[in-house]
């Protein structure tokens, strides 16, 4: 798994980039009330505000981490939001995505330097 | 946790975060934004059984004259309120109004006898103090009081909560204020708080604020409560914040807060204007407004936050109207939103839209309060 410095996470399954935040993220945002996902098959490049998550406190934007296509979202997320609280790493993935460049996913930290990231 | 190097402490910092609070800067004070229960969690516990607020950044005032008669004149020149005819031992909402008929602040105060007792907002304390002084020295002394905390007891809960420290608790109605003896300490206590819910509002000297909180929060519905909760709490039950959904531009009547203005200030009144802005705010009285604050409740799930614009119809057109407070709303389970919009769109169950993000989204006109209050009157 790969992290990246917006709290995102990347996991490689089969041809696909499963992304969702970390739970440092989810706790930093506070209790999840509603998630805007991206439309399937939408091209996007690296740092496209693809998402949209409000907490209780304020909206936050998750970005595209890679150049590809959207190709499943977490539809699940929209009557549960407070799934993002409660299972950030597992069940509350916002969307897979086909990388057009997987090398990309190289520049992104692992476990254990976005622990120390993160401090 | 958030800078706090020249900020101001209450006097129950060190017990905020011994509770695990995160603190944020707020008016010039460290305070709590929410404990480890959460915004959401602390909102409901706050609906279903008890909640305990620090608002001691508020301002407490103490007005003395000849005797309170002098003083309730004095302050009508102020304010659009009845002051004069409030029952002693009675508490009231009012505001300061301006030149032009805005609102400088809003504020509670209550008749106590032999003084008048002011709360007012922690962002505006230092002006409203100045213009109390400016206004009504040397007839009427204006003293803040340094040396006492503010807290709220909200809740369904907090009257068995509180008269479990002094049973006196249990006998005051609504907006009934009384020394009370809570936990060793004399404490001047409101039956109010701005959550839309029954509770109390306890003064009580800095050196017992903390003993006074500790007893409070052993009580198993009693549980410590931030101002991310006291928010989305305040807004369901449809009160202005100063600064949000009220200002200096804002006339009180497009604000509906008429009713907070008595009869005997109005036109034909026996003590009719005479308070700042008068003439702005009697004619907004009799000629209507052309906006006016409502209730809005977004149909989807997006909360449509302060700032969001309001229109008519799903495309084109100007903004009708803008959100002035909007989030989520615990209790409602959605997003709640109030705002400003033209008078000839505020009946309730009006279809509007509110832009967020680019995109027209349906949002309906509501009654105030979103949920209802839970007085015991």
């Amino acid at each position: 798994m790969k992290f990246t410095e917006e709290h995102e996470w990347l996991r490689v399954e089969g041809d696909v980039v499963v992304v969702g935040v970390t739970a440092h993220a989810a706790e930093q945002l506070g209790d999840v009330v509603f998630v805007e996902l991206p439309e399937i098959d939408t091209e996007v490049s690296k740092d496209d505000e693809v998402c949209v998550i409000e907490s209780v406190k304020a909206a936050s934007d998750i970005l595209a981490p890679l150049d590809g296509e959207i190709v499943e979202v977490n539809e699940a997320l929209v009557d549960e939001p407070g799934k993002v609280n409660e299972d950030p790493i597992g069940d509350a993935w916002f969307f897979k995505m086909k990388a057009s460049d997987l090398s990309q996913m190289d520049d992104y930290m692992d476990e254990a330097a976005y622990n120390n990231f993160i401090g | 946790m958030a800078e706090t190097g020249d900020l101001n402490h209450t006097p129950l910092f060190d017990l905020h975060a011994e509770l695990g609070a995160k603190m944020v800067p707020f008016a010039g004070y460290s305070m709590p934004v929410q404990y480890p229960l959460g915004v959401m969690k602390e909102h409901l516990h706050c609906r279903a059984q008890a909640g305990l607020f620090d608002v001691s950044h508020m301002g407490q005032v103490i007005l003395r004259g000849e005797n309170y008669e002098a003083v309730a004149h004095a302050f009508e020149t102020l304010v659009p309120m009845d002051v004069a005819d409030l029952d002693q031992n009675k508490q009231r909402y009012g505001f300061f109004t301006n030149d032009d008929g805005g609102i400088e602040d809003d504020l509670m105060f209550a008749n106590r006898g032999d003084h008048l007792f002011v709360v007012v907002n922690a962002a505006c304390k230092e002006a409203d103090i100045a213009r109390m002084k400016a206004a009504l020295e040397p007839e009427v002394t204006v003293d803040e009081i340094t040396g006492r905390a503010l807290i709220a007891l909200q809740g369904p809960a907090a009257e068995a909560a509180l008269a479990r420290l002094n049973p006196v608790a249990e006998e005051m109605v609504f907006m009934d204020v009384a020394n009370l003896e809570l936990a060793g300490a004399e404490c001047w206590v409101s039956r109010s708080g701005y959550t839309g819910e029954d509770g109390f509002e306890i003064s009580v000297p800095h050196d017992a604020a903390e003993a006074l909180c500790r007893a409070l929060l052993e009580m198993e519905e009693v549980e410590p409560i931030g101002l991310g909760a006291r928010d989305s709490l305040r807004l369901e039950a449809g009160l202005c914040l100063y600064g949000n959904d009220i200002d200096a531009t804002t006339n009180p009547i497009e604000a509906g807060l008429i009713w907070a203005i008595q009869k005997v200030r109005r036109a034909g009144g026996e003590r009719e204007g005479g308070f700042p802005g008068a003439a702005h705010i009697l004619s907004a009285m009799a000629e209507g407004v052309a906006h006016k604050r409502v209730g809005l409740l977004p149909q989807g799930r997006a909360p449509m936050r302060a700032g969001t614009p309001i229109f008519a119809t799903d495309d084109g057109g100007e903004p009708i109207g803008t959100v002035t407070s909007g989030g989520f709303g615990p209790t409602v389970n959605g997003p709640v939103a109030m705002g400003y919009i033209g008078s000839s769109y505020a009946a309730v169950g009006t279809d509007l839209f509110g832009e967020v993000r680019g995109k027209r989204m349906p949002l309906k006109v509501a009654k105030l309060p979103l949920v209802p209050a839970n007085f015991k009157r």
